[in-house]
């Protein structure tokens, strides 16, 4: 036991894996979005005033008791389902006892050894489409801490000279999801651990469960490491890296753990079984407090709740309400629009496949939807920092758009200029296209032609490649004529009169 | 009897945060054997598969409807408080976990 050995220099990645394999394991909690809290009446909101969501129960009064939210039981079991868990048919809450300034009545409700779900899994797809299946030991009911902000000289939480209390996250409906030990990954630790948690994230969002924000604390997720020397099968001391809480970082934490140990396994130290805290300006983590007798919570039964009693038949409705899971969902749209993996997984990394789904809905060509979401929607949410989905660009915008397009009333150029005036909230596009006389110059009044012959008259030298076969050299002609006419001609048309006045055939 | 020792007594006293004397801890070790004993004595009584109780009603699913009812607002929240500031509960800064 030496314990200065437990600061040697994390190894490199590969280094570690050279010697060792890791054990992962994560808890994932999940915020519900009911419209109440677990146990009380009062609002379940994010980012309103200090201590205006509470009453009561939230704040531990002496004499108040809980009430079960039935719809958060409800979403618990729909959660349950989804990762493929076994429903309590019995289960009841219980009193995990601590002393600590986020939870008022010195006890969190939660469950112990009666989860309302157990024994699931989740076949997790990993970048390269292959699937490694993450098994669910359980997923149980509690309630969310208080926030507490340290205050002080050094603004961290050592060093603070006091801390502030905002109790209205106090007892916010939480399911916590806890793996079993996740073995065999290697390498792949990392992309794995981040894969899990943004399916986790998907699912709760799918099942419309919660608002899954992950930069809100709607998903966080607490991440277990243990390195075991390769060829051996009995798991070493771990560490948790609590709150860890973007995809990003939960990647990044699970790499630094792996190094970190392994440095210390390699040195011939012993690892600390601690908490240990994400630092995501140096991409390390730091040590929290060591496991200690302080865990002993004292967990019983909660004696001011009566059990939960599942049916099957309230189990199979339940069930049969669960939208398509996420993955299954992925591979069918894959399929039927005909993107490749990469233009498919840009889509899914931009969050913008529930868009793309609503766009070819309305009847638009997949690639064509996805040209418009992930091109020009894109760029102008980029411009705004907002995320694309926030432009508010509804889906039969687009069919609009695409129509004009289609019947040549307006080109691509103007087509992106109608969605800013779109975006500008000017209307729908056809109004705006009347409004803004923005229709493409149609020959009628041979103002076209006009401005083509202009265009060739100016460029003798374009001409004559032309007429010596380079048809390519009539985008050189493109330009002048789109000045010309406010950027309204249609390239096809020019294209048209300028082969038709040099006699060659298209 | 049970086997209460004066350790066990410390330790949970340490959890529950119950500051006691020596003098307290002797004397609930050998009480605490007592009253372990005496409820030793129900389990001999029940035969098989009793469950244990936890509620003295025989009632499950007793729930509520996710409809909002009433709110504090921030002063009533902190009327109780030992000390605020910024409409938050101050207190104490405590070195555990974020």
């Amino acid at each position: 036991m030496t314990d200065t050995l437990t600061d040697a220099s994390p190894l490199s990645f590969e280094e570690a894996l050279e010697q060792f394999d890791p054990v992962l394991g994560f808890e994932v909690h999940v915020e519900l979005n009911t419209k109440t809290k677990m146990f009380s009446s009062a609002p379940n909101a994010f980012g309103d005033e200090p201590n205006t969501n509470v009453n009561e129960v939230c704040l531990g009064l002496p004499g108040t008791l809980p009430v079960v939210n039935g719809r958060a039981v409800e979403y618990a079991v729909k959660l349950g389902l989804a990762l493929n868990c076994e429903i309590a048919e019995y289960c009841r809450f219980a009193r995990k006892q601590y002393f600590y300034p986020d939870t008022p009545k010195n006890w969190q409700t939660s469950q112990y050894d009666e989860p309302i779900a157990f024994d699931g899994y989740l076949d997790i797809e990993l970048d390269d489409g292959e699937i490694f299946r993450v098994e669910i030991e359980r997923a149980h009911m509690e309630e969310d801490a208080g926030k507490l902000t340290h205050a002080g000289t050094s603004g961290r939480i050592q060093g603070a000279d006091y801390s502030l209390v905002d109790y209205n996250r106090s007892g916010i409906p939480l399911v916590e999801i806890v793996t079993k030990p996740i073995v065999g990954a290697g390498a792949r630790g990392p992309e794995l651990a981040r894969a899990y948690v943004s399916a986790v994230r998907d699912i709760v969002k799918g099942l419309d469960i919660s608002d899954a924000k992950m930069e809100r604390g709607n998903v966080r997720c607490d991440a277990n490491v243990s390195m075991m020397p390769k060829g051996t099968t009995t798991f070493g001391t771990r560490s948790e890296t609590k709150n860890v809480n973007s995809l990003r970082a939960v990647e990044h934490a699970v790499t630094f753990e792996m190094r970190r140990h392994a440095g210390i396994l390699a040195a011939g130290g012993t690892i600390v079984q601690e908490t240990r805290h994400w630092q995501e300006g140096t991409r390390t983590t730091s040590s929290g407090r060591p496991k200690s007798d302080a865990d002993d919570y004292r967990y019983f039964p909660e004696p001011d709740l009566v059990p939960i009693v599942t049916t099957a038949a309230w189990v199979e409705e339940l069930r049969s309400q669960l939208p398509e899971p996420p993955a299954d969902r992925r591979r069918r749209l894959l399929a039927a629009w005909g993107f490749s993996e990469q233009e498919f997984r840009d889509v899914v990394a931009a969050g913008l496949l529930d868009e793309l789904d609503e766009t070819v809905a309305a009847g638009v060509a997949p690639a064509v939807a996805r040209k418009w979401w992930m091109g020009e929607i894109s760029r102008l949410a980029n411009a705004r920092d907002l995320e694309p989905a926030a432009l508010g660009v509804q889906p039969a915008t687009i069919s609009a758009l695409n129509a004009l397009i289609e019947q040549g009333r307006i080109n691509d150029k103007i087509a992106r200029q109608v969605l800013e005036h779109v975006i500008a909230g000017e209307g729908a596009p056809e109004e705006i296209v009347t409004a803004r006389g923005l229709e493409v110059v149609s020959d009628d009044s041979g103002a076209l032609t006009a401005a083509v012959e202009k265009a060739m008259t100016e460029n003798p030298d374009v001409v004559e490649k032309i007429a010596a076969g380079k048809l390519k050299a009539i985008g050189a002609l493109i330009g002048p004529v789109m000045k010309e006419t406010r950027g309204q001609a249609d390239a096809g048309k020019v294209r048209e009169i300028v082969l038709a006045k040099l006699g060659i055939d298209g | 009897m049970s086997e209460i020792s004066r350790a066990d007594v410390e330790h949970l006293a340490r959890l529950a945060h119950i500051s006691m004397t020596e003098q307290e801890l002797e004397k609930m070790a050998q009480e605490l054997a007592v009253i372990v004993d005496s409820v030793a004595t129900v389990s001999e009584a029940v035969s098989g598969e009793v469950p244990a109780t936890s509620h003295p009603l025989p009632l499950t699913n007793v729930f509520r409807e996710d409809e909002v009812g009433h709110v504090f607002t921030a002063e009533q929240s902190l009327l109780n408080a030992p000390d605020a500031q910024a409409g938050r509960f101050k207190v104490p800064a405590i070195l555990d976990e974020e």
